[in-house]
């Protein structure tokens, strides 16, 4: 594809010509058939099969909570013993929190942060690809060892001494250990992949101030993700440790101690709460104003409470250990942060009040999925008031209270904005229009299955049901509303196949979407759906936060970059003027080596603390190979240096 | 502001700034610009800056460990004496002597200058392999082992993760190393170089702390 440009590169005029635009769409495309599909590295090849895959994730998760209701549905039930619920909870819990909900908001910025920004690709294509398949290979060691009766069981944070070599023998722990490895390693590539996409891929003119909030919210995310996710990656590393190679940080006959884990966990584990939250509150800034026809109001105030959230997030999460026995003023200082996290997000619920008051709603279903957030989401808030204060908390803890609580938060704060999110991009990404029929059915029974699910759970906790039970007499009491939540679980999962149905129909008999079928105001939409594979012929030079809305907010664009080979603009952090041109990598099928080369190494430890030796040498090989330069790309790539 | 400082470095003033946003279907020609540059101005100084966020926080979170465990005993180390100072002391002033090669790697780097790249990147090799085997006997000094207590189990962590910093980065030298004798080379290859030694310092700067963690504070 480079060859016949060697000795004039072609490089692409504004307007292109359609002979520059196909050569684009050769040059970014990545090539048919199995290996190359092995091999691809186009943000949106591999975006897409990050969101399939995390919604796959999705189902399995959503299947294990329906076999826990169904359990749960009449006290005394003999459906599922003790031993498979346990694992089965610890699945459910540790699949939606590791499998879905953090790497999909990833995934969904993987696809739409460079479209957003105006940028052919994401930064460092090729490890994009490798944080992809470490993170389904990852996910599918799990299942498999579920599958084979070695699932974890000790609860998705799996609290020592409980997952000790004392009380958890066998492997079924060191499994979860190492998916943690898995799943956080791709999620700090990815992390880095999306703070050096925003810093500095965005198309001329997007300065700081003028980057969609979505984005905003993803580069928040990711900077969090740098600092919270090495926490839980040591906190199981020095677990599995204890179990495999006899440490003793977690063994308190030998100098270690148990509450060491809930510390490095919980320092992960809030924070994560906000990993998933929010991304969810930059769909909803996305989806509102578009909805609302009008610009967000408050923009300023949005992201600088943004990033609020972010720093005070830091500072929560021993309200997770209450009920431990830490010191009751350090456990005040927790309380009072845990009361000012409030403030911020009310800031920016107030900001999308605003915009919804003052602007002329369109009652379609991606608003539906982001109106609920506000019902939903506010009751999760109040409850997590109630649970912030200590003498609450510890009346309720470890009971249903909890259970309902931090489902009204993440399903509320999270589930429902990404739905919308869901409906609001599928027609970019596949060109046509979901279903809004099945799309309502969809949303109300959601809404309503939610509710009749999680509702009751509050009254049982409050009545005094521990969470993690498998069964309970009917002496208790808490019969009728365990079996209305299991109605509610029966009604989530009938509005979760719809969705599906709708996904599958709108794939093939959907409306075609146009570029621009709800007359949104960001970039994304000022190119075709689907976007080509260089996502812009000519990149845009921007100047406004809505270009698409504001007269002369696209300002132009650039010419001069070469059509033959993967060459992209880099521009200053601040104001994003133009600074530098770069050639991308090809398509190379050495990050999926690398991933499965990763995979042994990391598969292996769990059998043999020598894996760690040997297992190390393919991965280096394998990266290394990745690393070095074909002399084919080279050429084309000097045909087009210019030293600085 | 930014914008204005890289002006100075004397880019084409058309490109420097965006004034013609303005205008309907102004195209700005990019061809001029640089394919590739140093710093904060390459993707790759973003990427190493986010891996030393990430693994100067995962040292941070192990020194806390660290203190977090002595906290809770009431002898220090626990049953052991305090490692040996020989070994880990004539490491750390091996470290603090590569910052020199390294440097000079660095700025050939900046100058293009291939044999000076060679030549730097050589020493640097050289100083991480020694370095290396040195470590090895910094572990037979440690005079506790990882399975003895809590105490063991922790100075075994920090010193293992220091270690595999210093395995990856000594193997990325010396892949970048054969690579600028064999090629093929263009300007990017020594924008890698330069933040090779950024990410070397990185691992000499992270070993400060540590070394004073492992082999001082058993002592005070």
């Amino acid at each position: 594809m480079t060859a016949p440009a060697a000795l004039h590169p072609r490089l692409n005029s504004v307007p292109p010509t359609a002979e520059e635009a196909a050569a684009l769409e050769r040059t970014w495309r990545d090539p048919p058939g199995l290996f190359a599909w092995l091999a691809a590295i186009n943000h949106k090849a591999i975006g897409k099969r990050f969101i399939v895959t995390a919604f796959g994730f999705f189902v399995a998760g959503g299947l294990l909570a329906a076999a826990m209701r169904l359990q749960l549905a009449r006290p005394d039930n003999r459906l599922i013993g003790p031993d498979l619920y346990n694992q089965i909870f610890t699945m459910h819990g540790t699949t939606m929190m590791f499998l879905f909900a953090v790497p999909v908001m990833q995934a969904m910025s993987v696809y739409l942060v460079p479209l957003m920004i105006g940028s052919r690709s994401v930064a460092f294509p090729r490890m994009n690809a490798y944080a992809y398949w470490v993170y389904l290979f990852g996910g599918l060691m799990l299942f498999v060892a579920f599958a084979l009766n070695i699932g974890p069981d000790a609860g998705w944070f799996s609290y020592v001494p409980l997952s000790g070599p004392d009380y958890s023998p066998g492997k079924r722990i060191d499994f979860w250990a190492q998916m943690i490895t898995f799943t956080e390693l791709s999620g700090l590539l990815e992390a880095v992949i999306l703070v050096t996409t925003v810093f500095k891929l965005r198309a001329p003119g997007m300065t700081l101030n003028r980057i969609p909030l979505f984005v905003w919210g993803m580069l928040v995310t990711a900077f969090m993700v740098m600092f919270a996710m090495p926490a839980v990656m040591l906190a199981s590393t020095a677990l599995i440790t204890d179990r495999l190679v006899g440490t003793h940080f977690y063994n308190p006959a030998e100098g270690g101690d148990v509450i060491l884990w809930q510390h490095l966990f919980w320092f992960f584990g809030h924070p994560e709460v906000y990993l998933i939250f929010i991304p969810g509150l930059g769909f909803m800034s996305s989806i509102i104003p578009t909805f609302a026809r009008r610009p967000i109001f408050g923009y300023s105030a949005m992201v600088l409470a943004l990033i609020a959230t972010a720093f005070l997030a830091f500072g929560l999460w021993v309200h997770h250990m209450f009920a431990t026995n830490l010191p009751e003023l350090g456990k005040s200082f927790f309380t009072a942060v845990s009361m000012m996290i409030a403030i911020p997000s009310a800031v920016q619920i107030f900001c999308w009040l605003a915009t919804l008051w003052t602007g002329k709603l369109v009652f379609r279903t991606p608003l539906l999925f982001t109106l609920a957030f506000f019902f939903v989401l506010v009751l999760g808030g109040m409850t997590g008031l109630i649970l912030a204060s200590v003498p609450l908390d510890l009346q309720v803890h470890d009971t249903y209270f909890v259970v309902a609580h931090l489902h009204y938060v993440l399903i509320g704060g999270a589930v429902f904005p990404l739905f919308g999110a869901f409906y609001y991009w599928f027609p970019k990404i596949t060109g046509r229009m979901m279903s809004e029929r099945l799309g309502r059915w969809n949303f109300w029974l959601f809404l309503i299955g939610f509710n009749v699910t999680f509702f009751p759970m509050h009254l049982l906790g409050l009545q005094g049901m521990p969470r993690r039970v498998y069964t309970y007499g009917a002496e208790m009491g808490w019969g009728g509303l365990n079996a209305l939540a299991s109605i509610g679980a029966l009604t989530i999962a009938v509005s979760m196949l719809l969705f599906v149905v709708n996904v599958w129909r709108s794939l093939r008999h959907g409306e075609p979407a146009g570029d621009n079928p709800w007359g949104a105001g960001t970039l994304e939409w000022s190119i075709a759906s689907p976007p080509p594979a260089c996502n812009f012929a000519a990149i845009p030079v921007v100047a406004g936060r809505d270009p698409l809305w504001e007269p002369g907010g696209i300002g132009g664009h650039v010419a001069g970059l070469s059509v033959d080979s993967r060459e992209t603009l880099m521009t200053t952090v601040l104001d994003a003027e133009p600074e530098t041109r770069e050639s991308f990598p090809e398509p190379n099928i050495w990050p999926f080596a690398g991933a499965v080369a990763t995979s042994v190494f990391f598969i292996g430890s769990i059998f043999t603390p020598w894996a760690v030796v040997w297992g190390s040498v393919p991965v280096g090989i394998a990266l290394t190979v990745w690393f070095w330069p074909r002399k084919r790309e080279n050429r084309a790539h000097l045909v087009l240096e210019h030293a600085p | 502001m930014s914008a204005r400082r890289e002006d100075e470095k004397g880019r084409p003033a058309a490109l420097g700034a965006v004034a013609a946003a303005g205008r309907p279907e102004a195209a700005i020609d990019v061809r001029d610009l640089p394919s590739f540059d140093f710093s904060h101005r390459s993707l790759m100084w973003w990427g190493t800056a986010g891996l030393m966020a990430i693994e100067g926080t995962v040292f941070a979170l192990a020194i806390v460990m660290y203190f977090y465990l002595r906290s809770h005993s009431d002898t220090w180390p626990m049953s052991t004496p305090p490692p040996g100072l020989l070994w880990g002391t004539l490491n750390t002033a091996i470290l603090a002597i590569s910052a020199w090669p390294n440097q000079l790697a660095k700025r050939a780097a900046e100058r293009l200058d291939r044999r000076g790249v060679q030549i730097w990147l050589t020493i640097c090799l050289a100083l991480g392999v020694l370095f290396l085997i040195v470590r090895a006997f910094e572990f037979t000094a440690l005079n506790v082992r990882w399975d003895s207590d809590a105490y063991g189990s922790i100075v075994w962590m920090l010193l293992a993760l220091h270690t595999t910093h210093l395995v990856t980065d000594t193997w990325d030298t010396a892949v970048l190393d054969v690579l600028f004798f064999t090629g093929p080379l263009e300007g990017k290859r020594y924008v890698d170089v330069n933040e090779n030694a950024i990410y070397w310092d990185f691992v000499v700067l992270s070993w400060l702390p540590i070394y004073a963690v492992i082999y001082l504070a058993p002592r005070v």
